[in-house]
């Protein structure tokens, strides 16, 4: 064994479990009326039911059970026939009712998994189980001087936590888990998946253990990543925290740990231990759920065709590799959009590398999603035609694109109104290489008797005195005949 | 079961109570009382019995998901000791 000599980031495997919790987009909270939408002014979307206020009676969404139901369904869960709700005790002063309803024995989902695809290998990662919950409140620190405001209407809106098995080993992994997870709830049309505004979010618990070990070490359970970067880079950090400790002699201590952004490092919350005694017991208000197999059955037939039936559909059927499939799969919107170019014409791969390229590009640029895009599928295969004639070259079809995608014009109207039509009368092109010959006679010279690099140089400046526009195939041949 | 000292203290920052020192014996007695009048049941075999959650014969109490009227802003921040008018106010939380 090179033991000894092994870096200590060798000798340690980190195993990771992450907690996301998926906001549901239903219209109402999870058990009254109140209006689920985002940025309405404070405390306006509440109730007595959601403010805790004394007798009243929490009542079952049915909206929300339909969508965890789906979730579990595309997760291959097991959909429990019988659920029930329970009371998680806490105080704090985003939770009105001083419990959050949760669902602890009994949980609607369990025993599933989502696939992910790193380095071009599938790996299961193993879902424990979803239950449904509802949100607290939003507490607001800046601002508010010696106190803290409090806005309740986030508190009652409802949840799935979605619990994955300690399956995960770095932060890549967990990253593509996420990443996967959210791509099935935005197909599922059950959560937004916004991280930024927190529709999404996800807490870890991370421990190293030495490679070979099969007990699990002592874990930290990290909160505060609200975007797939942090969640990479928190459990990056603190997986090197933790060898650190113990190379050190030191002994991990569970705990709840932030992630801090700005500083790149996570750090202790220092909680009371006191805070993790949340007295679970049955919720008396709520009755039991039964999900008989009609309920099941109707949720699986609304399924749509899901990230990962897509993705083998488009490497069978479009001829792609799994990594433009993947790609072009993780948003059903892009999926959709690049079946109408291929329908419309396209050459698959062709319509992949323009998408993934030019207009990823420039919909990242100005942070658009595609839905937002002026160009229509069909004007990108229409684009692509005018590749194939000849009509265009490879090189002015980024800039014929460019327009369309600032225009939302089809790609024939942009090349004729620009004159970006390609060039292919041999005596056009062979006036303009004269010319240059002619001014650079003694890069000319060079060039024949076998300083082969500069041909680069003459096909710059003809294109560069013709705009771009000579076809440059035809450019090669006629400037190889007249300096060899 | 005694409910002793420490599990009232325990208790009580949990429920965010503030007890006395002399209080804490009394609620320690009362508590043990009570406790122990329970655990009566424990002497029933109910072996065969299933657990119940709820005492109702109901299953799958649902509305469907159409919004309501909420309450107007005013009126709920009248049931709060201390608001900006748009925010409840609370005392600093620290994090």
């Amino acid at each position: 064994m090179r033991t000894e000599t092994m870096a200590a980031s060798d000798k340690y495997e980190a195993v990771i479990g992450l907690e996301v919790h998926a906001q549901m987009l239903t219209e109402t909270k999870l058990f009254c009326g109140c209006s689920t939408k985002f940025g309405a002014e404070p405390n306006t979307q509440t109730c007595p039911v959601c403010t805790g206020m004394p007798g009243v009676l929490p009542v079952l969404n049915r909206k929300a059970v339909e969508f965890a139901v789906k979730t579990g369904l595309a997760t291959r869960c097991r959909v429990s026939p019988y659920s029930r709700f329970a009371r998680k005790n806490y105080f704090y002063p985003d939770l009105p009712k001083g419990y959050q309803i949760s669902q602890y024995e009994l949980p609607l989902c369990e025993g599933g998994y989502v696939e992910i695809v790193l380095d071009g290998a599938v790996k299961r990662i193993g879902i424990t189980r979803i239950h449904m919950e509802d949100d607290a409140g939003k507490n607001i620190h800046e601002g508010a001087g010696n106190y803290s405001f409090v806005d309740l209407n986030r508190a009652g809106v409802p949840l799935m936590e979605i619990v994955s098995e300690p399956d995960i080993r770095s932060p890549r992994e967990a990253a593509e888990y996420m990443r996967k997870l959210r791509s099935i709830v935005r197909y599922l049309g059950v959560c937004d998946g916004n991280m930024e505004q927190g529709s999404l979010r996800c807490d870890a618990n991370v421990s190293v253990r030495p490679v070979g070990q099969k007990e699990f070490g002592v874990k930290a359970e990290l909160k505060n990543m609200n975007s797939f970067r942090f969640v990479e880079k928190a459990l990056e950090y603190e997986i090197k925290r933790q060898i650190q400790v113990l190379e050190e002699g030191g002994k991990i201590v569970q705990e709840t740990r932030l992630w801090d952004s700005a500083a790149g490092v996570t750090h202790s919350m220092r909680s009371k231990e006191e805070a993790h005694d949340y007295r679970y017991f049955p919720e008396p208000d709520l009755v039991p759920l039964v999900t008989g197999q009609e309920t099941i059955e109707a949720a699986a037939s609304s399924l749509p065709e899901l990230p990962d039936a897509l993705r083998g559909r488009f490497v069978s059927g479009y001829g792609l590799p799994e990594y433009d499939a993947d790609l072009l799969t993780s948003e059903k919107s892009v999926a959709g959009w690049y079946e109408e170019a291929v329908k419309a014409g396209g050459q698959p791969k062709a319509v992949s590398n323009w998408m993934m390229g030019e207009l990823m590009r420039l919909l990242n640029e100005e942070g658009k999603s595609i839905e937002e895009c002026l160009v229509r599928p069909a004007q990108l295969a229409g684009m692509l035609q005018l590749i194939d004639q000849g009509t265009i070259s490879g090189k002015i079809a980024k800039a014929v694109f460019e327009e369309m995608y600032r225009t939302g014009r089809g790609a024939g109207d942009v090349v004729k109104e620009k004159g970006l039509v390609q060039i292919s009368d041999e005596g056009a092109i062979e006036a303009v290489i004269d010319e240059i010959i002619a001014k650079n006679p003694a890069e000319a010279d060079r060039l024949r008797v076998g300083e082969e690099k500069l041909m680069g140089f003459f096909v710059g400046q003809v294109m560069k005195a013709m705009k771009g526009k000579a076809n440059p195939q035809l450019l090669n041949e006629l400037l190889k005949k007249k300096l060899r | 079961m005694k409910i002793n000292r420490e599990d009232v203290r325990h208790i009580a920052t949990l429920s965010r109570l503030q007890v006395s020192e002399e209080d804490l014996d009394t609620f320690s007695s009362q508590l043990s009382t009570i406790v122990e009048y329970i655990e009566q049941l424990n002497r029933l075999d109910a072996g065969g019995v299933e657990p119940t959650s709820h005492v109702l014969p109901l299953q799958n109490v649902m509305r469907d998901d159409l919004p309501s009227p909420s309450l107007p802003r005013e009126e709920v921040l009248r049931n709060t000791p201390d608001s900006t008018g748009k925010f409840y106010r609370v005392p600093k939380i620290i994090e």
